[in-house]
């Protein structure tokens, strides 16, 4: 008589082989320690962050305190607002075309549409560097009161975001059954109707799902940033860039812990939109 | 999906925006970028001027980056970047099928978990490896006890590498997740079946009908190694040059943009290099798409 196979021990049960999950262990612990160490030394009340004294929230308190480390989080969380907003409208207006339309060298379109995520950040930065010096708007928009002095990083921000949400919305769009627009014009609604009480509608788990991706994509950008931003314009991750090269602090890890959770959330919340629809769903 | 011409009106107004954008802050940008590759500094009064420029002079500026010390930087470049792409491959692709032939009810939480520090700043994450690997960092600490270093461990070519494994590594597990995923498992077991041990049904079954996923990991991981500025500028300090750190010195430090230009260019065409090789790649897959 053949020997009974315990359950696990089949030979396509990968999943249940202990150097599996050994490798898995140590890779994520390899992933994940870093990150954790830097959220739990932002609790601690050693300067020099390398052994644990005792838990606090000093930290916290001279992050808080630190007017320039508020300033470069205020103008962050300004503009990657802003971006949000634009990039969202003009991702959702290129989503629409791609998917409604059929016209000449589209393919040709739809690359050039993929450039901004495809081509090296640096490469980027330091186009739209060489651009607003020679155009004027580096000057222009320096000497401009707060906020409208950030212009010139709304605009790179919108250019890299806007890419993405269109990717994120035209795949949302590719579920929408036609006929309900068909239905909508036959009853006798114009263009204009359609589009916002059946096509808006349905497009709006994408927008949400497309606008977070931009707010997190803006809010990290430093490379881009750090070519496009005056002396003035210090954004969060520029800051923290000239904070790391004189060396770690708690306020530093402090800082970061904010950033972090901020970014965490709106990430989960757009997996949670974007994940498709479980079943049944028209 | 309808020709434009039946609604031309509604065509353009989706079309006009985002075209126009695109136009003045990339495509417009890039062109003087092109221009400022192929120009000079300016010389006023036999001295060379800080801010005027004697516009389309010729390709001195590519020449120069054919020059010893920049063909070295870029081989090295091109190896650092080869190297972690590589250690990516060996560390995702255990990721990659562990998760694929997980439970159900646990796939989608580590699939996040592997994702999730993607969405963490690329800043914040090589600062927590700063903090981790300096002298007084933790990984001395736990070798202190040992009784072994401390070692230097920032600020060479390993920290670099390290460096880059440690932040692209989810752009390799989600295309190999997605082929492994697809994967007839039907073909492992009549592999298993007809003798074949464990590691030649690996390396003849499951690693040739993955290659897909293999290929655009590959690739997805290369292109931004090569084109990364932060890791090397932070964990590489002066030891461990990359071309983008050479790209940002003549725009910031150096201050010669023409040649910061060039270099940037040639970036771009390693980067659309890699681009259509992978293409190439999907091609002959026969729309295996990944």
């Amino acid at each position: 008589m053949a020997a009974q196979l315990k359950p696990g021990q089949g030979p396509l049960d990968y999943g249940s082989r202990t150097w599996l999950k050994v490798l898995f262990a140590t890779i994520f612990f390899i992933l994940y320690a870093p990150i954790i160490t830097l959220v739990a030394f932002s609790f601690n009340t050693d300067k020099r962050g390398v052994v644990w004294r005792g838990f606090t929230l000093d930290n916290y308190t001279k992050a808080w305190n630190n007017a320039s480390l508020i300033e470069a989080l205020t103008n962050s969380l300004v503009i990657a607002l802003i971006a949000t907003v634009l990039a969202t409208a003009l991702g959702a207006l290129t989503a629409l075309l791609m998917w409604r339309f059929r016209f000449p060298f589209k393919g040709a379109y739809e690359g050039f549409m993929a450039l901004p995520i495809v081509i090296p950040e640096i490469c980027m930065g330091v186009a739209l560097l060489l651009f607003f010096v020679n155009s004027g708007m580096m000057e222009f928009f320096v000497h401009m009161p707060w906020p409208l002095n950030l212009g010139n990083i709304i605009f790179a921000h919108v250019t890299f975001c806007f890419p993405f949400v269109a990717v994120v919305v035209r795949s949302r769009l590719v579920g929408f059954n036609r006929q309900l627009e068909e239905a909508s014009k036959d009853l006798g609604a114009s263009e204009w109707q359609t589009f916002w009480s059946i096509i808006v509608p349905y497009m709006k788990p994408g927008l949400i799902a497309g606008a977070l991706l931009a707010f997190t994509l803006s809010l990290d950008d430093f490379v881009i940033t750090f070519f496009t931003s005056g002396p003035e314009t210090v954004t969060f991750p520029v800051k923290v860039y000239s904070l790391v090269r004189r060396g770690v602090s708690p306020e530093i890890n402090a800082a970061s812990t904010v950033l972090i959770v901020i970014t965490v959330v709106a990430t989960v919340l757009a997996m949670k939109l974007q994940a498709p629809p479980k079943a049944n769903k028209g | 999906m309808e020709n434009w011409k039946q609604n031309p009106r509604v065509f353009w107004t989706l079309g006009i925006p985002p075209s126009l954008w695109l136009l003045a802050f990339f495509i417009i940008p890039l062109g003087f970028l092109f221009v400022m590759s192929f120009s000079d500094k300016a010389m006023v009064d036999g001295q060379v001027s800080i801010t005027g420029y004697d516009y389309l002079t010729g390709i001195t500026n590519y020449v120069r980056a054919f020059d010893r010390l920049y063909l070295g930087i870029m081989w090295k470049s091109v190896w650092i970047s080869a190297l972690a792409t590589a250690l990516c491959l060996l560390t995702a692709y255990p990721i990659a099928f562990g998760i694929c032939f997980a439970k159900d009810k646990w796939k989608p939480l580590l699939l996040l978990l592997v994702v999730l520090p993607f969405w963490i700043n690329l800043l914040i994450r090589t600062y927590a490896l700063i903090a981790v690997f300096r002298t007084q960092g933790y990984v001395n600490k736990i070798l202190g006890v040992v009784g072994l270093g401390p070692y230097e461990m920032l600020y060479n070519n390993f920290a670099v590498i390290f460096g880059l494994v440690y932040v692209y590594m989810p752009f390799m597990v989600l295309p190999l997740y997605a082929t492994i995923e697809r994967l007839d498992k039907s073909y492992l077991e009549a592999s298993l079946d007809l003798g074949g041990s464990q590691l030649q049904t690996f390396l003849r079954v499951t690693v040739p009908l993955t290659m897909p996923g293999i290929i655009s990991g590959i690739i997805l991981v290369f292109i931004p190694c090569l084109g990364s500025f932060l890791t090397p500028d932070l964990l590489g300090g002066a030891n461990a040059l990359m071309i983008g750190n050479v790209i940002e010195r003549q725009f910031k430090a150096a201050n010669d943009w023409p040649f910061g230009a060039a270099l940037s260019f040639l970036l771009m065409y390693a980067t659309f290099g890699a681009l259509a090789l992978r293409y190439l790649f999907m091609l002959r897959s026969k729309g295996v798409d990944v």
